[in-house]
């Protein structure tokens, strides 16, 4: 193990205290022992119910819900901290674009884009919108190796698009998609663009003001922090005509019998108790991936993917989804080992002490889309090593012939 | 717990790559398919039933070795018993997946008892018990396709 290897891995107790080789960091990660620490001080220190108790202690509970959104709001360059809704995860950040944008702006003969390679998160709402609205849906297709060409999307857009959805880094590809571009021809059709940053977000620097995007979904728990924390990032002009999503307390300023006004934005859809030890977790998640930093994030990942993709080529009858390019693939290498059905391979790896994810991966219509019933995918994060490779790829190289095939 | 990699035994690994039922049978009177959406196994069980007794049975499909192999494990166990029989076999080999049994009722399985192991499986239940509940579901409550049925 390499100094820097040591040196993080000593930060996560899971990894310390356990031999399991996790390899399903797309999935969700593993937690440093910062930010479980941040969320017990929270609660051991500092807890009160945020945003309207008259005393010290809620004050003190609502400035730290309020510095992990500007922590989040900086990670993204959002703007304002203000643009940053918290939420449970990505999905329910997606979900509320779709209740409270889709259902209300979309009508019958409007169109949404998505692309084929949607996590169903991305995909779902979506078809509900459609439903419920009469806008029709359209798909983007990638080619076999996972590229979207934006010469395609200008085709497939046209006056009647008003939405377009697409994902910043696909689960299976891993391959960063030219959101810029998407974004630029959504807009110039006067369409709104909604981008999943789920797996782009705790991998590579994404700057929502550069890459012009209306709104960015992406979930704490993939990111070092903990479950049940999300955030969506939304343009401000959007976010104030927009409903509700959900009604309830600490969302309103007046409310009569009858009727009520809205809290301003973000709390408007932060409905209820909120989720502040998840948030200031998510917050600490940030600033651990920044003491190390995303220069760092990026090539230790491009590296030990690159090491990973050169090893696996090297074995028969596996074959690799998406880019030849291993750099073009972010720490994700979904793959298929001719004859043995991923649900097969991943057992073997689990009782090798592996974990990797193996089946649909909730791309069902990619899956489809390739012609494949499904595969196993190994996602990797900068904490884990060239042992974690050498292990897995030792394995995998096993596997047909624990399977009973002779080559 | 780490499942021991001995899991994929040879009696399995040869049930999936040298199936024995894998084939189609065209006097079936019994077909129903079976799939399981988690890992996306599909199996077309044809059963060939006479008198209450089951003559003959193959199967179509694919999916992973588990949910292959035990259909094949459960055709060798099944062909040639009556239907009650079969159902008391099949209602065996799912207390053994899922509570438990004894070692005198995994004999009665044959081959099939090599599956025993997928009870500390909880993702691959669904892949063992594939044929043997299709096959419940043909048997005991009749259902079968008859032909236009979209598969």
């Amino acid at each position: 193990m390499t100094d820097f290897e040591k040196e993080i891995r000593e930060q996560f107790p899971l990894l310390k205290n356990r031999s399991t080789i996790y390899l399903d960091n797309a999935a969700t990660s593993q937690k440093p022992r910062c930010v479980m620490d941040a969320v017990e001080q929270y609660y051991r220190d500092h807890n009160a119910n945020p945003l309207r108790g008259l005393y010290d202690l809620s004050v003190e509970a609502t400035d730290a819900y309020d510095d992990a959104r500007a922590t989040v709001a900086e990670l993204i360059n959002a703007p304002k901290k203000e643009d940053i809704v918290f939420t449970r995860n990505a999905t329910e950040s997606l979900n509320l674009v779709a209740y409270s944008y889709g259902m209300n702006f979309l009508r019958n003969d409007d169109e949404i884009v998505v692309s084929i390679m949607e996590h169903h998160s991305n995909l779902l709402p979506w078809q509900q919108v459609a439903k419920h609205t009469g806008a029709k849906l359209v798909f983007f297709e990638c080619d076999e190796r996972g590229y979207l060409d934006p010469n395609q999307l200008e085709k497939l857009c046209n006056e009647h698009t008003k939405l377009v959805c697409i994902t910043q880094v696909s689960n299976l590809f891993g391959r960063v998609n030219d959101i810029r571009a998407f974004a630029r021809i959504a807009h110039e059709k006067g369409a709104v663009f909604v981008c999943d940053g789920a797996q782009s977000v705790p991998h590579i620097p994404v700057d929502v003001q550069e890459l012009d995007v209306d709104f960015l979904a992406f979930s704490g728990h993939k990111m070092y922090g903990p479950m049940g924390i999300g955030a969506l990032y939304g343009k401000s002009g959007l976010l104030e005509k927009m409903p509700p999503f959900l009604y309830g307390g600490e969302m309103i300023e007046y409310v009569t019998r009858c009727g009520a006004t809205y809290a301003e934005v973000p709390h408007k859809f932060e409905a209820g108790t909120v989720n502040a030890g998840g948030a200031i977790g998510m917050a600490e998640g940030i600033r651990f991936m920044n003491r190390v930093g995303f220069d760092k994030i990026e090539s230790v990942e491009r590296e030990l993917t690159t090491y990973a993709y050169e090893k696996m080529t090297n074995i028969g009858h596996v074959e690799i989804l998406g880019s030849t390019d291993p750099a073009e693939h972010h720490g994700i290498l979904t793959f298929v080992l001719e004859g043995v059905h991923p649900h097969d391979v991943a057992t073997i790896f689990d009782s090798h002490g592996i974990a990797v994810r193996a089946g649909h991966h909730c791309v069902q219509p990619l899956h489809k889309h390739l012609k494949r019933m499904s595969t196993t995918r190994a996602s990797l994060a900068f904490y884990n090593t060239h042992e974690d490779i050498d292990a897995f790829v030792e394995t995998l190289s096993h596997i047909r012939g624990e399977m009973g095939f002779s080559d | 717990m780490q499942q021991s990699s001995t899991f994929y035994n040879e009696i399995l690994t040869d049930h999936n790559m040298n199936p024995g039922h894998k084939k189609k049978l065209a006097d079936a009177n019994l077909t129903l398919e079976g799939v399981n959406p988690s890992c996306g196994d599909d199996i077309i069980l044809n059963l060939k039933v006479e008198n209450d007794m089951i003559v003959d049975g193959a199967y179509e499909g694919d999916g992973c070795a588990i949910s292959q192999a035990s259909a094949d494990m459960m055709l060798d166990l099944i062909i040639g018993k009556s239907k009650d029989e079969a159902l008391r076999l099949s209602d065996i080999f799912m207390r053994m997946i899922k509570e438990g049994i004894s070692d005198e009722e995994r004999d009665e399985l044959e081959e099939a008892g090599v599956l025993q192991d997928v009870s500390h499986m909880p993702a691959r239940v669904k892949c063992a018990v594939l044929g043997w509940h299709t096959m419940e579901e043909m048997v005991r409550d009749g259902h079968t396709m008859s032909e236009g049925d979209i598969l």
